[in-house]
C-alpha cells in the first residue's frame, strides 16, 4: 500500500512538473468552453438588417422598432430608397437580411387582409440565411398578433414550443460534448502518453524488473488522471452553470455517477492504447485519430447522428462519447429519472469491463 | 564460494528460431561476469530470463536461491537492474529518485535517509541532492543509476550495456563503482560492447549464434586463442556467427 502510495505520489510529480501537461488539464477544458460555448455556436446574434421601406406607414416602422430591439437584429442604417441601393449593401455584406415593405402595406393590410414582406437573405450560406428569416418571421408574426389580437376565424397559427431549452441556446447542446471530449482528451491521451513515455525512456522496464506489481504501476497511473478529470467536470459543471446559465436539471448524484462511468472508460482506452503503441508520437496520432475525431463527429455532439448514413450510425455505436452525450442530455437538461438513462449505463459498464480486460491481458508483465 | 546464478541447459525458441541454445554456465558471489555477445547473440534474451521477465521454454536456471521459472517474483526481490537507456526518472530529483526506488524494494524509511546521506558523499553528490536527474551530465546519471540499482544491496545486479554513449575517462569511474559493489559481494553481470572493459572482467563468457562459444578469464581467453587482447579472441569467435545481427 506504501508503495503504491509513493508511486502515485511520483505520478503526480510527472504531472505538476511538465508545464505542457499543466496547461492541456487546466487551460483546455475552460478554452473548449468558450469556444464550443461562445464561438461555436449555431445562435445568430446582433445580425444587422436592413429595411427597402416603399410604404412608410406606421406599421412597417413598428416592425421595424421591434425587430431592433430584439437581441437578434441590429439596425444602422436609415433604410434603402431603391432596390439597387439594398442589393448594394447585401453585397458589401453590411447587412445580414433585408426587409422589403410593399407600397401601401398597411392600407393593403386593413382593406384586403393581406400585405406583404419580402425577406431577402444571402443564400449561399443555407443554414445562417434559413435562421434568420426564421426569427425575423416569427419576429413579425408575434408583432402582429399583439396588434390585432383577434384573428380572423378559422386562422390556425401553430405554436411552437421547444421543450427543455425553450431559448435553443447553443450552450445547451455544447455543455455535454464539451465535457465528453475534453474527458477523452485528458484521461485517453494524457493516460496513454505518460505510459509510452516510460516504456520509451526505459524506466518500466526498470519498475518490470524490480518486485511492484504491475497492477500498482497501473492504478498509480491512472490514479491522478481520474482525480484531475473529476475536477475538470466540476470545473465545466460551475462555468456551464453560474457562467453560460445551462441548467442542471437532473438528480446530481446520478450526473455524478454517470460522469465518473465515462471517466473510466476513457481512462480504460488510454491503457489499452498505451498497451498497442510502443512510442509516444504513436500515442498521440491513436488517441487523437481513433479516438478524439469520432468523439466530435460521431457522438452526436455536433452533427445528430439520425442523419449520418447507416454505416456512420453503425460505427457511432462503438464510441463511448455518444452514450455519454445521450445520457447527460437527458438527465442534466431535460432531467429525467435515472430509469431512462440505465440503457446507456449499461452500455458504459459493459464497455469498462471489456476494456479493462483486454488491457490487463495485453499489459503483459513480461515485456515480450 | 556460493553460487548465486547457475544456468543448465537453458533454451528458449521463438517459434522455430532458437534464441539461447542449450547453455550452462555457474556465476560466483561477487564476481564480475562478462556476458559478450554480437548484436542477436542471444545475450538479451538471456539476460531476461534471468531477470525473470520471460521464462525459458526449457532447462533450469536459478538466480539468488530461486528458480526464474517458479519464483520469478523472490527473484525480482533480490537482483538490481540497470538498461542501456538510462533508467531514472529525469523530471524527479535526485533524492526523490533514490527514494522511489528503494521504496519499491522495500527498504525502511530510516534507512532510506541514512543511506541516501551515505551513497550522496560516496559519489561526491552531496550539493546535488536537489539537482533534477534531467540537469546532471550523462557519466553522473549512470553513476547515480548504478548506485540506485544496488541501494536495496541484491545478491547481484545486471547491467546491460551500462556505459554506452560515455566517455572513455567516465567509464573508468563508473568501473570503479562495479568493483566496490563486488567487493561488498555483490554480483555484477554485466553485458557490453566495449572490448576494453571486459578486460576488466573476473571472468567473460561469449556468445556466439545462442550458443557459448568461450568461457574463461580474460587472461586464460587470450592464451587460448592465442590474442594480445579481448577484442581479438572477440573477432576470433563471432566472425564464426550465421546469424545476421537485427
Amino acid at each position: 500500500m506504501k508503495q503504491l502510495l509513493s508511486f502515485i505520489h511520483k505520478e503526480f510529480l510527472h504531472i505538476f512538473r511538465d508545464t505542457w501537461t499543466m496547461m492541456i488539464i487546466i487551460a483546455l477544458p475552460i478554452v473548449m468552453m468558450i469556444l464550443f460555448g461562445y464561438a461555436v455556436t449555431t445562435e445568430i446574434k446582433n445580425t444587422n438588417f436592413g429595411v427597402l421601406d416603399y410604404s412608410k406607414d406606421d406599421l412597417s416602422k413598428g416592425i421595424v422598432n421591434k425587430l431592433k430591439s430584439s437581441e437578434y437584429f441590429i439596425y444602422e442604417n436609415d433604410g434603402y430608397n431603391n432596390y439597387q441601393e439594398a442589393e448594394e449593401s447585401f453585397k458589401n455584406g453590411d447587412v445580414g437580411i433585408i426587409l422589403v415593405f410593399e407600397e401601401n402595406f398597411y392600407e393593403n393590410l386593413t382593406h384586403t387582409g393581406k400585405a406583404n414582406i419580402q425577406i431577402l437573405a444571402d443564400g449561399s450560406d443555407p443554414n445562417t440565411a434559413r435562421t434568420l428569416v426564421t426569427y425575423a418571421s416569427s419576429i413579425i408574426n408575434i408583432y402582429l398578433q399583439e396588434k390585432n389580437p383577434s384573428p380572423t376565424p378559422y386562422q390556425i397559427t401553430p405554436e411552437i414550443k421547444f421543450l427543455y431549452n425553450p431559448q435553443l441556446k447553443g450552450s445547451y447542446n455544447s455543455v455535454p460534448g464539451v465535457i465528453g471530449m475534453i474527458i477523452m482528451l485528458i484521461c485517453a491521451m494524457m493516460t496513454a502518453v505518460s505510459i509510452t513515455r516510460e516504456k520509451e525512456r526505459g524506466t518500466m522496464e526498470v519498475l518490470l524488473v524490480s518486485p511492484i506489481k504491475p497492477i500498482y504501476i497501473i492504478i498509480a497511473k491512472l490514479t491522478p488522471y481520474f482525480v484531475i478529470s473529476v475536477i475538470n467536470v466540476i470545473i465545466i459543471f460551475i462555468i456551464s452553470h453560474f457562467i453560460m446559465g445551462v441548467p442542471i436539471a437532473g438528480n446530481m448524484f446520478w450526473i455524478t455517477i454517470l460522469c465518473i462511468l465515462y471517466i473510466i472508460v476513457s481512462l480504460a482506452l488510454g491503457l489499452l492504447i498505451s498497451t498497442i503503441a510502443h512510442t509516444q508520437v504513436i500515442a498521440l496520432l491513436i488517441s487523437g485519430m481513433v479516438m478524439m475525431l469520432p468523439a466530435v463527429y460521431l457522438s452526436g455532439m455536433m452533427f445528430p447522428i439520425e442523419n449520418m448514413p447507416w454505416i456512420l450510425q453503425f460505427i457511432s455505436n462503438i464510441i463511448p462519447a455518444r452514450w455519454f452525450v445521450a445520457a447527460i442530455r437527458k438527465i442534466m437538461i431535460m432531467g429525467v429519472e435515472v430509469r431512462y438513462i440505465v440503457n446507456e449505463m449499461v452500455i458504459l459498464v459493459t464497455m469498462i469491463i471489456v476494456l479493462v480486460a483486454i488491457s490487463l491481458k495485453k499489459f503483459k508483465q513480461r515485456l515480450e | 564460494m556460493e553460487t548465486v546464478i547457475k544456468v543448465e541447459n537453458l533454451i528458449k525458441r521463438f517459434g522455430n528460431f532458437t534464441a539461447v541454445d542449450n547453455i550452462s554456465f555457474e556465476v560466483k558471489k561477487g564476481e564480475i561476469f562478462g556476458f559478450l555477445g554480437a548484436n542477436g547473440a542471444g545475450k538479451t534474451t538471456v539476460m531476461r530470463m534471468l531477470c525473470g521477465l520471460s521464462k525459458p521454454s526449457s532447462g533450469k536456471a536459478i538466480v539468488a536461491g530461486f528458480d526464474v521459472d517458479k519464483d520469478a517474483e523472490e527473484i525480482k526481490k533480490r537482483i538490481g537492474y540497470m538498461s542501456q537507456k538510462f533508467s531514472l526518472y529525469e523530471d524527479l530529483k535526485v533524492w526523490e529518485n533514490i527514494k522511489l526506488f528503494a521504496g519499491i524494494y522495500g527498504v525502511k524509511k530510516t534507512d532510506i535517509k541514512a543511506k541516501t546521506d551515505e551513497l550522496l558523499r560516496e559519489l561526491g553528490f552531496e550539493s546535488e541532492r536537489e539537482t533534477y536527474v534531467k540537469a546532471l551530465p550523462l557519466g553522473w546519471k549512470q553513476k547515480l543509476a548504478f548506485s540506485v540499482a544496488i541501494f536495496h544491496e541484491p545478491k547481484v545486479v545486471f547491467l546491460d550495456e551500462p556505459t554506452g554513449g560515455v566517455d572513455p575517462a567516465t567509464r573508468r569511474t563508473f568501473w570503479e563503482l562495479i568493483y566496490k559493489a563486488a567487493e561488498k559481494g555483490i554480483t555484477c553481470f554485466v553485458t557490453t560492447h566495449y572490448m576494453d572493459e571486459a578486460e576488466y572482467c573476473d571472468r567473460v563468457s561469449i556468445m556466439v549464434d545462442g550458443r557459448i562459444d568461450a568461457l574463461d578469464t580474460p587472461k586464460r581467453l587470450k592464451e587460448i586463442y592465442s590474442a594480445k587482447n579481448m577484442d581479438e579472441v572477440f573477432q576470433h569467435l563471432a566472425k564464426k556467427a550465421e546469424r545476421q545481427a537485427d
